[in-house]
């Protein structure tokens, strides 16, 4: 890993979104009254004339946000995710999927990073509520690099996107010259005794256990799954025929997230082994960001024992 | 804005509502009341006010339309039929397997649908967001919409609001359908409004007060609306009658979403050639 300093994934976003809306003046952020936590503060002083803030009121943005893209607009609408996803969830069916419009819901507080905000700010279900919905594509970029990179490749493609960062600093993984395609698994390492499946925030975890593992003679492929949907099939085939023994990674619901997505592949080729690390299926609580991935497993350590016993 | 007289539209109403019963009838499915009370409104829209180019359904300087209470596209089908959207004949289709004309508009199926809904309260925070890149764009189409009062009781509405009076959108014009019935009985029982006139005033808005079935006032008020630049959104306070134009339809709150059987369709057919005004 990176000697790097940390950085937050939302800061990818707010970094990337003022280029994007420079280049192109259809590109519209509109917040929803936490743009200041949300890292869209650049943007509104370069861009005064893209920039919308329509209060605390989320249903009401994903639908003017519905109302702006039919005009062609590319508007971004910016919150946290517990709320981008959970709050507006029949809007963002309703106006954004079913009408299957270009707009962005982009959103920051993703899985347990608001970890001193307790559950109600956590977003542990959000990915998979999401991935249900038709037409979006669902998103949790890994760090600060691959964030700029995928916040561009969802601007440039039609159609709903939901990108989600986290508010927490993590590692720096990615050079600025690594390239991303939504929807395209991202291989850190190959490797032919384990493939750890990652995304977000815990792609670190799975980078420094497969570490762990290759100092035991573990030899492990790691894939940075920053797209859940659409899945990338292929390289989850691959993992099960070249490997067949699988540990996903989220910071999310062991539910409907990743881990889900990953098992329904294996599950249709009927073979292959997946142990899923993510939340417990349960509510967080406020604490230290690695104390809650710790309480559910989250950890390097326990990321390499599983792999270690599925030899 | 094109020159038709209002003697003229009132028969173009009629033609729409017997379009509306007719549709109905052959699917044997769909929301008649609402579609007859919002008739008037629509109709002037369509014939009068809307600039559209059916040649070009996505043309960027077209005036919109956006039906928040989806569930009575019936009479912006007819409308859009008529117009020349897509042909008449397609009306018969109504709810069918493969057709355009969903039971709540789809904006990638239909022609004309400039935004799809069903779910109530969320059409006009899209009309909003129409209106705010028209005047991000300093384009000079209008945004029509209709709210029932029913829907009014959703959050989502009031928050719309807020957004159309701080973004200054005078050129939303949102006619707001007061026909005092929805599903489960009359608005009053199941959540009283108040009076939605002063609801709408107190969020900024401009707000005229008109009966939705006179069409001169409803000329008139549009005009108004027109005229009006001065940045306040436009609220125009219809007072309806759910199912007007069939007597027995009329207030029955049993009419929300039944279709008419055979003796009925036929009953309503010739009242409705009857308000033809020679």
């Amino acid at each position: 890993m990176s000697e790097l300093k940390k950085i937050a994934t939302r800061d990818g976003f707010g970094d990337e979104i003022v280029e994007l809306g420079k280049e192109n003046p259809n590109i519209v952020v509109l917040d929803i009254d936490i743009g200041k936590s949300c890292k869209t503060g650049a943007f509104h002083k370069a861009l005064p004339e893209q920039y919308l803030n329509v209060g605390i009121a989320e249903q009401n943005g994903a639908g003017v946000a519905a109302g702006l893209a039919t005009c062609g607009k590319i508007p971004f609408v910016v919150t946290y995710a517990a709320f981008g996803s959970m709050r507006i969830c029949e809007m963002i069916r309703q106006e954004i999927c079913y009408t299957n419009l270009n707009v962005k819901i982009a959103c920051s507080h993703g899985g347990v990073t608001p970890a001193n905000d307790g559950a109600s700010h956590q977003a542990i279900e959000d990915m998979g509520i999401l991935r249900t919905i038709p037409n979006i594509a669902v998103i949790m970029p890994a760090d600060y690099n691959s964030t700029r990179k995928l916040v561009r490749q969802a601007a440039i493609t039609e159609g709903p996107a939901y990108l989600r960062f986290t508010r927490d600093a993590v590692p720096q993984i990615y050079g600025s010259d690594v390239e991303f395609t939504i929807g395209k698994a991202h291989q850190i390492q190959d490797g032919k005794d384990v493939a750890i499946i990652a995304n977000g925030d815990t792609v670190r975890l799975a980078i420094e256990a497969a570490k762990v593992l290759a100092d035991k003679g573990i030899s492990a492929r790691v894939l940075d799954m920053h797209t859940i949907k659409p899945l990338d099939v292929d390289a989850v085939t691959a993992c099960v025929n070249d490997i067949g023994k699988i540990i996903t990674v989220e910071d999310h619901n062991i539910l409907n997230g990743l881990g889900s997505a990953v098992c329904e592949v294996a599950a249709e080729m009927g073979k292959g082994i997946v142990k899923r690390v993510g939340i417990q299926d349960r509510f967080g609580e406020s604490a230290p960001y690695e104390r809650l991935l710790e309480k559910n497993g989250i950890t390097v350590e326990n990321i390499a024992a599983i792999a270690e016993k599925m030899q | 804005m094109k020159d038709v007289s209002v003697k003229e539209l009132k028969n173009t109403a009629t033609q729409m509502r017997m379009k509306v019963v007719d549709m109905i009838y052959k699917a044997q499915s769909g929301h008649p009341g609402g579609s007859l009370s919002a008739a008037d409104f629509v109709t002037a829209c369509y014939f009068k006010f809307m600039n559209v180019n059916p040649a070009e359904p996505r043309w960027p300087d077209r005036d919109r339309m956006v039906l928040s209470k989806g569930h009575v596209c019936p009479i912006q089908y007819a409308c859009l039929a008529s117009v020349g959207f897509f042909p008449e004949s397609e009306l018969d289709t109504l709810r069918k397997e493969g057709s355009k004309l969903q039971g709540h508009p789809s904006m990638t199926k239909c022609p004309g649908i400039d935004i799809s809904t069903g779910s109530l309260g969320q059409g006009l925070a899209c009309a909003a967001g129409m209106a705010l890149a028209g005047k991000m764009d300093k384009k000079d189409y209008k945004v029509f919409c209709v709210v029932g009062d029913g829907e009014s009781q959703e959050g989502e509405i009031w928050e719309a609001a807020n957004t159309a009076h701080k973004y200054k959108l005078d050129n939303l014009i949102t006619f707001v359908d007061v026909n005092n019935l929805q599903l489960d009985g009359t608005t009053e029982e199941v959540m009283p409004n108040g009076d939605l006139g002063d609801k709408f005033r107190a969020f900024g808005w401009e707000v005229i007060e008109l009966d939705g079935h006179d069409m001169e006032e409803i000329v008139t008020s549009i005009e108004k609306c027109y005229a009006s630049k001065n940045g306040k959104p436009k609220a125009l306070i219809g007072r309806t009658v759910k199912g007007k134009g069939v007597s027995y339809m009329e207030n029955q709150v049993g009419w929300h979403g039944v279709a008419p059987n055979a003796e009925q369709y036929e009953q309503a057919m010739s009242e409705l050639k009857a308000q033809f005004i020679a």
